[in-house]
């Protein structure tokens, strides 16, 4: 079958679900070729309505962002770098001179192990699942909105009206449904060079570990994962090899969950709280 | 900026192409064209702006006028100002039990479901807390004006009426303490999140949406005909606090990280409000012109509300203001 390593894991059947096991996704742009096919596979499967057809004109990318009603979004860079040490040919657009290149990513929730979403759900609907993936109740879900905020990511939304569904907070679901079937998530299965790993977390991880050392062997000096373990998100579920920077990729740089805020915010408050009773309480006092 | 079309101009592109590579303005950001480009994703936000509409801020404002309006219900009973306590009551049951909740389910995204929002207790979001905190506020506010009116009335005789008398005591005093909450946990509701502008400032939010909800609840206390000394401190009070958070928000800035609340419409928002609620207010009260300090601290309170949500939706859209805050 296409793409279909030997020691693949995206077409086989599993029960991480039934044992519980953490498990990732490791998406790697080295590899990708842009057919947006996990894009459609998502759409398809979780049924996610059309949002609309714009013209971005940012290269190939007429997707534009992560939404409510976009779970898996294909990005398309413009770097004036070189893609590892290959040579631009006569036709190319870059040389070594004026290097060119064209990168892509597959976008994704990331599933953090501190999710800023599931902190701030005041309805309960955003949970966690056996398999550590962060998955939306959407029966539940009121559409407060108080996660959109709170993702550090930008990745969830609330669907606009007329669509259907209108109202609540959509996002990946990792497929929870065909995990629970021992299927592999839409997006990996169908993603025709495995830039879209689907597996164990721990593996992926090593995995991932191990493709930044081939890369940079292979001349590509800028290959690093995205995997912000140092920072209050403590490392996510849907990790990433990148080509340079974050920032070029719309990532956030250090990510940090925003419960981290409350302390002082609750102190302040509390504070301002006290403040206010002690000078009503001194008002009357006074002029009575 | 751009000069009026002519021979001159089309050269002076020309010029510009041939120096630079490209040649942006009226808002042709040509996208093949030459990089680097700016740091980020085609200028895609980072972060979600808040989809939050009109209704947040005018919740913001009735909440914090509803929530003070109790612990001034609390000092009026506590000193004997019955008619300012009842007032002030009728102000707190109104603005907190009918108002505010009618904004808030009006805001979800699915109101039939609001209900849900008592489905868990969870101390880390702030969202769940402000929901608990506006039921128990609820809960004590109505009750305790009935109990506040039926006493002021002396409907029942003897034994009944200091029962009432105490329960009206009692639940005072809790709508005046979960009134404190619900005037100032808005600030911790956005300050707790993954917005630049909002999060770099967590500690002044809660202290200026605080200040401003007692500053409000006298105000109209003020406005509805209690002109009394207590209030008028009260509004001396919070405009003085209002003014230093003012100079404290002037001080005290992060770049490109909050930009929002210097710039754009979002930050005139912020200095009106602030304006109106700090400086302007204090100094007509200073004059005597209590009414116009009133109405000038109400209005700033509203507008400085609509400012920061404003404020969120700018920042939120601005991937650079997520990366400024980030790096530094």
């Amino acid at each position: 079958m296409i793409g279909e390593g030997t020691h693949s894991t995206n077409q086989r059947k599993h029960s991480y679900v039934q044992n519980r096991v953490e498990v990732g996704f490791f998406t790697d742009p080295s590899v990708c070729i842009g057919c947006k096919a996990c894009e459609v596979a998502c759409k398809e499967w979780n049924e996610v309505p059309d949002d609309g057809f714009t013209w971005t004109g940012n290269s190939y990318d007429n997707t534009g962002h992560l939404g409510a009603s976009t779970w898996r979004h294909v990005m398309f860079l413009e770097q004036d770098r070189q893609k590892g040490n290959q040579i631009a040919g006569t036709m190319s657009l870059g040389d070594g001179e004026d290097p060119f290149r064209w990168v892509f990513l597959s976008d994704v929730c990331k599933h953090c192990e501190e999710a800023g979403c599931l902190e701030a759900c005041p309805t309960g609907s955003i949970v966690r699942t056996e398999t550590g993936t962060v998955f939306v109740q959407n029966d539940v879900c009121n559409g407060c909105g108080y996660c959109v905020v709170s993702c550090p990511f930008g990745v969830i939304d609330r669907r606009p009206s007329p669509l259907p569904d209108a109202g609540g907070a959509f996002k990946c679901t990792f497929c929870y449904d065909r995990q629970k079937s021992g299927l592999v998530p839409a997006c990996a299965k169908v993603c025709p060079t495995e830039s879209i790993v689907f597996g164990r977390l721990d593996d992926l991880r090593a995995q991932g570990q191990q493709r930044v050392h081939q890369l940079r062997e292979a001349g590509y000096t800028d290959a690093q994962l995205y995997d912000p373990t140092d920072t209050s998100v403590r490392g996510i579920h849907a990790f990433f090899l990148l080509l340079g920077e974050p920032e070029a990729y719309g990532l956030p740089p250090k990510p940090q969950v925003p419960t981290i805020y409350l302390k002082s915010a609750w102190t302040a408050a509390f504070a301002t709280a006290i403040a206010s009773i002690i000078a009503a309480l001194m008002a009357f006092a006074f002029s009575s | 900026m751009d000069a009026p079309a002519s021979e001159e101009r089309l050269e002076q592109l020309r010029e510009k192409a041939w120096q630079e590579g490209v040649v942006p303005g009226r808002g042709v950001d040509v996208v093949g064209g030459p990089i680097p480009r700016k740091p980020g994703y085609y200028g895609e936000p980072v972060v979600k702006p808040p989809v939050w509409t009109w209704e947040i801020p005018l919740y913001f404002f009735f909440g914090g006028i509803a929530g003070m309006s109790a612990v001034i219900a609390l000092a009026a009973v506590l000193f004997h100002h019955v008619d300012v306590a009842r007032a002030a009551m009728w102000l707190a049951a109104i603005a907190g039990a009918i108002v505010s909740p009618i904004l808030l389910i009006m805001d979800l995204g699915r109101p039939h479901l609001f209900l849900n929002m008592l489905r868990v207790f969870k101390h880390r979001s702030a969202m769940s807390m402000g929901a608990w905190i506006l039921t128990a506020f609820g809960a004590c506010a109505v009750p305790g004006l009935i109990a506040l009116e039926l006493h002021a009335h002396q409907i029942f005789p003897g034994t009944l009426d200091q029962l009432l008398s105490f329960a009206a005591g009692i639940f005072i005093l809790g709508a005046a303490i979960f009134g404190t909450l619900l005037a100032t946990y808005t600030g911790v509701l956005i300050g707790a999140t993954a917005i630049p502008a909002w999060f770099l400032h967590r500690t002044l939010l809660p202290i200026h949406f605080g200040t401003a909800g007692l500053g409000s609840a006298a105000a109209v206390l003020e406005l509805v005909g209690h002109r009394i000394a207590a209030l008028n401190f009260l509004g001396f009070y919070a405009a003085a606090v209002e003014t230093v958070l003012l100079i404290w928000l002037s001080v005290d800035k992060h770049g490109a990280a909050d930009r929002a609340i210097h710039e754009h419409a979002s930050g005139w928002l912020i200095r009106i409000g602030e304006v109106l609620n700090g400086p302007l207010a204090f100094v007509l009260r200073l004059l005597g012109l209590v009414p116009f300090a009133a109405i000038s601290f109400l209005i700033g309170a509203l507008v400085s509300r609509i400012g920061w949500i404003a404020v969120g939706k700018v920042s939120g859209s601005d991937p650079e203001s997520v990366f400024a805050a980030e790096r530094s």
